[in-house]
């Protein structure tokens, strides 16, 4: 089996671009990859492409083959979609087909087109992860959802909307230097506190913004990159996935994701590691809500006991876990299918030591990636590790 | 924004149990191990079991958790706010609109009905407050 190493990551800033296309998106974050990993396309040998709604955004199916020659790769390319989750899912697969050996050089990505839909528009569209009978048709909007978590997580552990605002806050100032970042603006918990309801208890700063943006990375076998002379630092060492029923009606329990438990046991059992051994993770924060299921479900708290790591100062940049250092969704922005890829993109960066906020971490080694689509019906975790050579 | 000014397509087991709500008869699926889900469904989420029978729906319920939506999709622009919740009927859970958005919170008893959405008409599944 084939270890399996990230030679090159791109991204597109995310943002507000409603008149670019969703392949003009693409072919920039591609291209950007296969320049930063020093790869032709034509040396790739498969695309493993994430988008949650095309369809309604652009009137577009069919993906995955019109993205392979936005970035001059004429090769079989695939399409994933796992609602937010879909490029994590994509990376999934990609991992495993150069570990079978299938192939060398592959590239992954993903890409939403969301701010020509309006606000409305892109409201309507998420809503469609969830489960359109007996959800949607109750009224659930993709805020509404993650409310519901919410509210049901301080039924059963407490906390506090004022907890969440720090989240919020934390992620917020870690954008501030990324030039890839939708929001680089501070903000503080008075702010997030006065902001308009959404969905109550979840207000507009706890919500990660409506983005368009694409990302890509180029996964390449070790024997690739040594006869190449790639200069690839960094790997995947670990792969899981986990899933549950779609409706949260129909889980045993509103707030916990056991879909990111399952995920991260497989993802950690495959690398040889624990939670203890994380240096860093990039999880996904949707809402502030699901940053605390998710440092919960993945083993570096217990159940209700994530609540106050942002406000304790426990997954600050100078904490003892850092937690989305690259703004997370909530400030670098959820171009919903890319995000799982750019999740990667990310701590690539900060464990090679290229990101603007490498400088304030202490040398990681291991970082973790968490992606997660809809209510968590769909989860994805990687391990990424700088390998001594 | 409305939808076609006809009735929205049918959907077989969904548009029964409404049907059957409305009639005062609600129901839910059970199987042996006593998981209970809802309609259409030929085998249990929760076990895989395919021996699954009717089972009439309790008359009341609990809400679980609920939200306040005020940023609605356009099919429910015209009702919001208005409360989506997540009620427990014993070995079934529903999710639930409410019109008031000031009806319910945690812990308020609820019965089931069929309602009306006021942007589009569509019928809709309603927790009402007992
Ligand atoms: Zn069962």
């Amino acid at each position: 089996m084939s270890e399996v190493r990230i030679a090159g990551v791109g991204l597109t800033p995310f943002g507000r671009m409603p008149d670019r296309t969703g392949r003009d998106l693409f072919a920039e974050a591609g291209l950007a990859a296969l320049d930063d990993a020093g790869v032709v396309p034509p040396a790739v040998e498969h695309l493993f492409f994430g988008n949650f709604m095309g369809e309604l955004a652009e009137h577009q199916g069919h993906q995955g083959p019109l993205m392979a020659e936005a970035v001059g790769v004429n090769a079989p390319a695939t399409r994933f979609e796992t609602a937010c989750a879909s490029s994590g899912v994509a990376v999934r697969e990609a991992v495993k087909t150069v570990r079978n050996g299938e192939a060398d050089v592959v590239l992954v990505g993903g890409m939403e087109r969301m701010t020509n839909m309006g606000t409305a528009g892109a409201t309507d569209g998420l809503s469609i992860a969830a489960d359109d009978l007996y959800e949607i048709r109750a009224g659930m909007t993709f805020p509404a959802a993650y409310a519901l978590m919410a509210q049901a997580y301080f039924e059963e552990f407490g906390g506090s909307v004022e907890d969440l605002a720090h989240v919020a806050v934390k992620n917020h100032d870690n954008a501030l230097p990324n030039e890839y970042a939708q929001y680089r603006n501070a903000i503080t918990v008075e702010q997030a506190l006065d902001a308009p309801r959404i969905a109550d208890p979840l207000g507009l700063f706890d919500s990660c913004p409506i983005s368009d943006g694409a990302s890509a990375a180029v996964l390449v076998s070790d024997e690739f990159a040594e006869r190449e002379g790639l200069d690839a630092p960094v790997s995947i060492t670990g792969s899981g996935q986990g899933g549950d029923k779609l409706a949260l009606h129909d889980r045993e329990w509103l707030a916990r994701s056991p879909a990111t438990e399952r995920a991260a046991e497989m993802a950690y059992d495959d690398a040889g590691i624990g939670p203890d051994d994380v240096d860093l993770a990039e999880v996904h924060d949707c809402f502030t809500i699901a940053e605390v299921l998710a440092i919960e479900a993945l083993g570096f708290y217990e159940d209700g006991a994530g609540i106050t790591a942002a406000r304790d100062g426990e997954t600050t940049r100078d904490g003892r876990l850092p937690v989305n250092v690259s703004g997370g969704l909530k400030a670098k922005g959820h171009p919903v299918g890319a995000t799982g890829v750019a999740q990667i993109a990310s701590l690539t960066k900060l464990l090679r030591g290229t990101h603007p906020r490498s400088s304030d971490l202490d040398d990681p080694r291991v970082g973790l990636a968490h992606n997660a689509g809809g209510t968590v019906a769909s989860a994805t975790v990687h391990v990424l590790e700088v390998m001594d050579r | 924004m409305s939808r076609d000014d006809t009735e929205a397509p049918r959907e077989d087991g969904f548009d029964d149990l409404l049907d059957a709500v409305e009639e005062g008869a609600g129901y839910y699926l059970s199987c042996a191990n006593g998981h209970g889900s809802l309609p259409p469904r030929r085998v249990c989420p929760h076990c895989g079991s395919q021996d699954l029978s009717e089972e009439p729906l309790p008359d009341s319920g609990t809400i679980e958790t609920f939200t306040v939506v005020r940023v609605a999709t356009p099919q429910f622009a015209d009702d919001a706010p208005y409360v989506t919740a997540v009620a427990d009927f014993g070995e079934v859970r529903l999710t639930g609109f409410v019109a008031d958005p000031t009806a319910v919170e945690v812990g308020t008893t609820v019965g089931v009905g069929v309602g009306r959405t006021e942007t589009t008409g569509d019928r809709v599944l309603t927790l009402d407050p007992r």
